[in-house]
């Protein structure tokens, strides 16, 4: 099964949308957006650990990286309040 | 001290570039799908000694037990730091100002709140059987103690019953060590026998150290988002 | 071909995420950038150890499989996610503190900031400040090693 059609697919996919996610994590205007996307790179790693035969890390990466890291990011963003100020914007403080 | 960003942003470019080349040409040798790992090997052929049928927790807890007493102690600190820094603020007033989340999810949360518990508890008890095991359940049991925090918008975890846990769990981890180097043996090597493998009474002292990991991540990281969604200040403009 | 697609995944995962360090203005993205190279060495880690053809470590139907992937990048991998969360709550803890202490989080204005503090610590007269310089504060104490750099 190693090596066949679907698994070079699905290696592609993911690879794929865990670049652009990352790419849109440090690229988004808003924070939000970068929490989000952030999240969805660690989606994609799970799956890609289920592929790569890591039942034990996708375990804790979909526990981990899916589930608390947002977790904390979304509390983080509270209280740094950058829900709603993107980045050019925050230079306002000054 | 030079204020032209502009020129200063070609370096980092340079650098990241540099070093994807190097690890692309790095990785070109190394064949992959066959490693030549000789531990990986070894511990196939007489993994079976320690009576766990997750090959990953006998690693983790068997042959290198001491590096995940380390890695408890690394957690222990960064928990304990992010805790100090977050609680010593100038304002003394720590209180949580949201309102929750309504009674939708007020309902929805005492209901999925035991179930994730147990989840919680199935993960950690089976980590030598299945995967899984300390880490992950103890996560999933600090999100389930975490989740009436967030759909009250008030403080349900009890901190110091928390810390008493959290010690405990890793005193405990430290004893079992040390009653293996009573017995003559190397610190942490797992005691009592293997027994059959896949039984859930099985591989020695393992599940009971995998219990206690998760006691102890559990805790801190509940009291981590506790002390996270503690909010001190009205608005820091200073 | 699988082993390309991986192996580019993981690095430019790497890459991306320290880029993303080095050349974002804003501390909140630098975090970040550390949290997706993380990604990309976790799975770094875990090809090293991967196997044609085997199995997952564990034992079915009476016995441990004969081809299998290396049980122990696994291990390592699985406690330094662990870790990661433990480190990015600490950094979250600092950029709190550091938002408290400075206002911003933009990495000029902090930079510039901390440096106006070590200079008023170290009693050099400003040839000319912008901001007025915040006031004694357990910040100064804790960044006197790392400003001496320059």
């Amino acid at each position: 099964m190693d090596g066949s059609l679907f698994m070079i697919l699905a290696a592609l996919l993911l690879v794929v949308v865990m670049l652009t996610a990352a790419l849109a994590a440090l690229l988004s205007e808003s924070h939000l957006v970068a929490v989000v996307s952030l999240s969805i790179l660690s989606l994609g790693l799970t799956l890609l650990f289920v592929l790569l035969r890591a039942p034990d890390v996708a375990m804790t990466e979909g526990v981990v990286g899916v589930g608390l890291s947002s977790l904390i990011f979304a509390l983080a963003l509270k209280r740094l309040r950058l829900y709603r100020s993107s980045t050019p914007a925050e230079s306002c403080d000054e | 001290m030079s204020r032209s960003s502009r020129s200063m942003e070609w370096t980092p470019l340079l650098f990241s570039g540099g070093l994807a080349f190097f690890l692309f040409a790095l990785f070109a040798v190394i064949p992959f799908g066959d490693t030549a790992m000789k531990v990986g090997t070894m511990i196939h052929q007489q993994g079976g000694e320690l009576g766990a049928a997750n090959l990953v927790t006998a690693v983790v807890l068997g042959y290198r037990g001491l590096d995940t007493l380390g890695e408890l102690a690394i957690l222990f600190a960064a928990a304990t730091s992010a805790g100090l820094v977050l609680s010593n603020t100038r304002q003394r007033t720590r209180s949580i100002k949201n309102k929750g989340l309504g009674e939708l999810f007020e309902s929805a949360i005492s209901l999925l709140m035991p179930l994730l518990l147990l989840v919680g508890v199935y993960i950690v008890l089976h980590g030598h059987l299945t995967p899984g095991g300390g880490f992950q359940g103890g996560v999933v049991i600090a999100v389930a103690l975490f989740l009436p925090t967030l759909a009250r918008g008030e403080m349900v975890i009890n901190h110091h019953l928390i810390q008493w846990i959290e010690g405990g769990a890793g005193a405990l981890f430290i004893l079992i060590g040390v009653a293996a180097l009573i017995q003559g043996a190397a610190f942490l090597q797992p005691l009592m026998a293997a027994g059959e493998v896949g039984r859930f009474l099985s591989a020695g002292t393992l599940p009971v150290l995998y219990l206690l990991v998760g006691l102890k991540v559990g805790a801190e990281l509940a009291a981590l988002l506790g002390h996270l969604v503690e909010d001190d200040e009205p608005g820091v403009q200073q | 071909m699988l082993a390309a697609i991986l192996y580019v995944g993981a690095v430019s995962l790497l890459v991306i995420g320290l880029a993303g360090m080095l050349l974002s203005s804003h501390l909140f993205r630098m975090l970040l950038g550390l949290v997706i190279a993380e990604a990309g060495a976790n799975l770094l880690l875990v090809l090293a150890g991967y196997r044609w053809e085997s199995a997952a470590p564990i034992w079915e139907s009476g016995a441990y499989p004969q081809l299998m992937v290396d049980p122990v990048p696994q291990a390592m991998v699985l406690t330094a996610i662990v870790i990661g969360v433990g480190i990015q709550a600490l950094a979250i803890a600092l950029l709190v503190r550091i938002r408290q202490q400075t206002g911003s989080l933009q990495r000029d204005i902090v930079r510039e900031q901390l440096e106006q503090d070590l200079d008023l610590e170290l009693g050099v007269k400003l040839p000319s400040s912008m901001h007025a310089p915040s006031g004694e504060g357990p910040l100064l104490s804790g960044t006197r090693g790392a400003g001496n750099e320059q």
